[in-house]
């Protein structure tokens, strides 16, 4: 049952539609990402259900309750929802100490004294920050104070826990860690997730469902695997992983790519539509294309560079640079050899 | 300037030197000379006549009326400048913006005009409003009057608050959002957020600003010379000028004035030592990265309230001042009514046209102002290019000396180049331009400093470097890289020095001869002889220039960025 509701959730800054009819379920305890490049709105939308913006259509729900309706002109105030929340820029409070930055929030609950020191030592404990707890935040090391400020989130227990790109200000290191601690703490505690990001393997490895963004429009909503094998469109599968695309001319009896004409070989049969519109956009990842000595489509390798296990190809296909990557256990064309490309594992989409 | 000559005396040791000596000779030798005067006595060091003289009631009443007033003034103007700049940043205040630029206009204005201003209308006999509301209203005597501890108080408050605005209305803007956020998603409601962390944090800022009026007001001559000598409420600089007029060379006064000379410079020393410790220690790193706007509150219904407040906050104590300047500048006599056959371009006319007096006033002082800037820009550009880029032994006494003005007030820097150029040492500036220029450059040279290092930091040098290695000399590489680079930092500095060198009063109101006074002594002056429409008149066109000057600088400023 869907626990956070988002129903046609839309805001306009001036003329710019910042998030347009926006739809989305949360399951309790399930963690989505929001994932798209900046200014795609996610963040926008985390600041909707946060409190921190008004809506200018639409509503959002937690359980059964109303929190944000522009048709009701209702909007129950950030401090009186209840989310933890988590910043980019950690958003310590430098003026006080790690312990009081965690008991903040329960000291304006007005909680009796014994159980603020004692939730506070929980969640300090959980997020081992207990040795820490007399000193300045200042003194931590980004990671520290992205703790604090988790800390600070899980004190006052919430169901719901906002996280806008919270690695992103952190060392690469200190990054899988943190994501590792923030998946514990989720299995620990059971809180819903909302999570903005721009880097899509932060996404794939922390959450059940990913949505992608762009320009304010929602283009796929899925588990990560359906998301990377399944992209909606172009955008989702140039934004997901690496890839590359080739234009085609499109006929029953078969394609054409940089004016070579190829028979339709077995399993790159493009859908209907697309062969009835006379063209499309044949899309693939570099690790699912095969050299082939005879037939695939023709073309030239122009640079070749070992990336360790993997060797990176160029292969130029008329004007269009085809990336490939194979293991290194394979011997591969050399530069400047002819070669055939098979696609194992191939996408189609209209031509924009 | 090659890298391994042997010799002691390369072209770093000559610019070191030569820098070190124009330092002494301006900055060094006046102000050892006030101590000198101070604690020597008969060929002796001498603390007891120094107790002595601070003994004297004159003495000590007027160290205490410094205390009482500055410290009066810091608490409103702390108080006036922290509610403007959290309303004109966090608040839903309409035309926030153009508000802002309002508040920091007091900042052009100088005080000792707005003092003059509010004379004229709240005198306790002849002031405007006082006499409107005893002759048109019925009342008994005047409502308010401007000649106490309350008025200087208010007066300077109201051109010293911008120093505490413009440091918590920036770090308010700087802040960042989230910080504030993370206080409302934890279930802290406004107020909260506003006591608890918004209020600590730019608690610093707050009290950096709060010790700045109080440096400014403890050396503050304008305002408390028009106001308080008529009712023998001297501070610490009015005093000093007292003994310097009265005494005609007198040991005695020049003795005393040397006393709370020395007073001055260790109170400004303490004010500044500890702001220097509030900003080093308490300042958090608060700046944002990538920011929303933070949360206004909605004023709701004290927002149109609170927006008039404003209006009349800035209508009385801008708009009300300078309309008097300009209208009683205007009179045929002072204490008529302002009514159209008794208003007259005369004033300005004679002003600016026929009175030798005030005309060499303004030539006075647009040629002190342009060659003490010019000479304190470039002084400065070499000054500061040994601090910042020459690696010399004991360059950390020039960046001593050069910024040891900035902590003494300006009463001091004339009292010091008294006793060193009037003869004592077989020079005698005394009564010509020379010694005013000379107290200008000493004045204004750590603004020049400050701008300059500012601007030669940002050079780094690798791009001098790159400059060498591409075949270009060290003189190339200057004139090629640097100064280019650095030429905004002189522009800035010239004009800071500019501007306040044209309205100075406190300086060279100890310093001018009979044909040496500066705009701020003619007007001055003129007001003390009782000549009130010139004086207003003269300093109606004294506004006009500055104004002028102000926004020639945006200008100038402005169209640099956009290209």
């Amino acid at each position: 049952m869907a626990y956070i509701e988002l129903n046609q959730v839309t805001k306009r800054f001036g003329e710019v539609i910042a998030v347009n009819r926006l739809d989305l379920q949360i399951a309790q305890g399930e963690c989505v990402a929001m994932l798209g490049p900046s200014g795609c709105g996610k963040t926008t939308t985390l600041r909707m259900v946060a409190g921190f913006e008004d809506l200018d259509d639409g509503e959002i729900r937690v359980g059964d309750k109303l929190i944000s309706s522009k048709r009701e002109k209702y909007y129950l105030p950030p401090e009186q929802r209840n989310f933890g929340m988590v910043f980019q820029a950690f958003a310590v409070w430098p003026h006080l100490s790690v312990f009081e930055n965690v008991a903040f929030p329960l000291r304006v609950r007005k909680l009796p004294k014994e159980e603020i020191v004692a939730r506070t030592e929980e969640a300090l404990k959980h997020t081992n920050l207990l040795a820490v707890a007399a000193g300045s935040p200042d003194d931590l090391s980004g990671g520290g104070k992205q703790r604090v400020a988790l800390a600070r989130a899980l004190a006052i227990r919430p169901d719901v826990m906002l996280l806008d790109e919270p690695l992103s200000s952190l060392d690469p290191h200190f990054r899988e860690e943190m994501r590792f601690e923030i998946k514990d703490l989720q299995r620990r505690f059971g809180f819903s997730i909302l999570y903005v990001t721009h880097d899509q393997s932060e996404a794939m490895a922390l959450s059940d469902r990913i949505l992608v963004m762009r320009a304010g429009l929602v283009q796929q909503i899925g588990t990560p695997l359906e998301v990377y094998g399944l992209p909606a469109n172009r955008f989702v599968f140039e934004f997901i992983g690496l890839s590359c695309f080739l234009q085609a001319g499109l006929s029953p009896a078969g394609m054409s790519i940089a004016g070579v004409a190829y028979p339709w070989p077995a399993g790159l049969v493009p859908p209907d539509e697309l062969v009835a519109a006379g063209a499309g956009l044949l899309a693939a990842r570099p690790t699912e294309i095969d050299f082939v000595s005879d037939g695939g489509v023709r073309g030239e390798v122009v640079r070749k560079a070992y990336l360790g296990e993997t060797i990176d190809y160029r292969v130029m296909v008329g004007a269009t640079e085809v990336r490939v990557q194979k293991t290194r256990r394979v011997p591969g064309p050399a530069v400047g050899e002819h070669c055939g490309l098979y696609f194992s594992h191939p996408h189609w989409y209209p031509v924009d | 300037m090659s890298i391994a000559k042997d010799s002691r005396f390369g072209t770093p040791e000559i610019l070191f030197g030569l820098s070190v000596s124009v330092l002494v000779i301006v900055v060094a030798v006046p102000m050892l000379l006030i101590f000198f005067n101070a604690f020597w006595v008969d060929g002796h060091f001498n603390v007891v006549d120094v107790v002595n003289v601070l003994r004297q009631p004159q003495t000590y009443k007027a160290l205490g009326n410094s205390l009482v007033l500055s410290v009066g003034v810091t608490i409103t103007g702390t108080i006036v400048g922290t509610f403007f700049a959290w309303l004109v940043t966090r608040t839903d205040l309409p035309f926030k913006k153009s508000m802002k630029l309002l508040f920091l206009v007091p900042f052009m204005l100088p005080a000792f005009i707005g003092a003059l201003a509010w004379k004229m209308l709240l005198s306790p006999r002849a002031g405007y409003i006082n006499r409107f509301f005893m002759d048109v209203l019925g009342f008994d005597g005047p409502i308010f009057d401007i000649y106490t501890y309350a008025g200087i108080i208010l007066v300077e408050t109201m051109y010293l608050f911008p120093f505490v605005f413009i440091q918590v209305s920036g770090a308010l803007e700087r802040m960042d959002p989230t910080l504030e956020e993370s206080a409302r998603i934890s279930g802290a409601d406004l107020l909260t957020i506003t006591r608890k962390i918004t209020i600590p944090l730019v608690l610093p800022s707050i009290l950096s600003g709060a010790l700045l009026i109080m440096l400014y007001s403890m050396a503050h001559f304008g305002t408390v010379a028009v106001l308080g000598i008529e009712t023998g409420i001297y501070n610490i600089p009015t005093l000093i000028y007292e003994k310097i007029h009265q005494s005609a060379g007198s040991f005695d006064s020049i003795r005393t004035a040397t006393v709370l000379a020395t007073v001055l410079v260790i109170t400004a020393a303490l004010i500044l030592w500890l702001q220097n410790k509030v900003l080093s220690k308490g300042r958090y790193q608060i700046i944002a990265g990538k920011s929303f706007r933070p949360t206004e509150l909605k004023l709701r219904g004290l927002r149109v309230p609170l927006f008039i407040f404003c209006l009349l906050y800035i209508g009385f104590t801008i708009v009300l001042p300078t309309a008097t300047i300009f209208m009683v500048g205007g009179l045929k006599t002072y204490g008529l009514p302002f009514t159209a056959e008794n208003l007259t371009l005369a004033n300005y006319n004679h002003i600016l046209f026929e009175w030798d007096l005030t005309r060499d006033a303004i030539w006075n002082s647009i040629s002190l102002g342009l060659s003490s800037a010019l000479i304190t820009m470039f002084a400065g550009v070499v000054i500061s290019y040994v601090i910042v880029k020459m690696k010399v032994r004991g360059k950390g006494i020039l960046e001593f000396l050069g910024m040891l003005p900035f902590s003494v007030p300006g009463s001091v820097i004339a009292l010091g180049v008294i006793l060193a150029w009037s003869g004592k040492f077989g020079i005698n500036l005394y009564n010509t331009v020379w010694i005013i220029l000379l107290a200008y450059i000493a004045r204004y040279m750590a603004f020049s400093l400050k701008a300059n290092s500012a601007a030669l930091e940002q050079v780094h040098d690798s791009l001098v470097e790159a400059a060498r290695a591409s075949g270009a000399t060290m003189a190339q590489a200057l004139r090629d890289i640097v100064i280019p680079l650095v030429r905004p930092g002189m522009i800035a500095a010239f004009f800071l020095i500019f501007l306040p060198a044209l309205r100075e009063l406190t300086v060279s109101v100890l310093l001018y001869g009979p044909t040496t006074r500066t705009i701020g002594v003619a007007i001055y002056t003129l007001n003390e002889d009782g000549e009130t429409v010139y004086s207003a008149a003269l300093a109606g066109i004294a506004l006009v220039i500055i104004v002028l000057g102000e926004v020639l600088i945006k200008r100038l400023v402005t169209g640099k960025n956009n290209s």
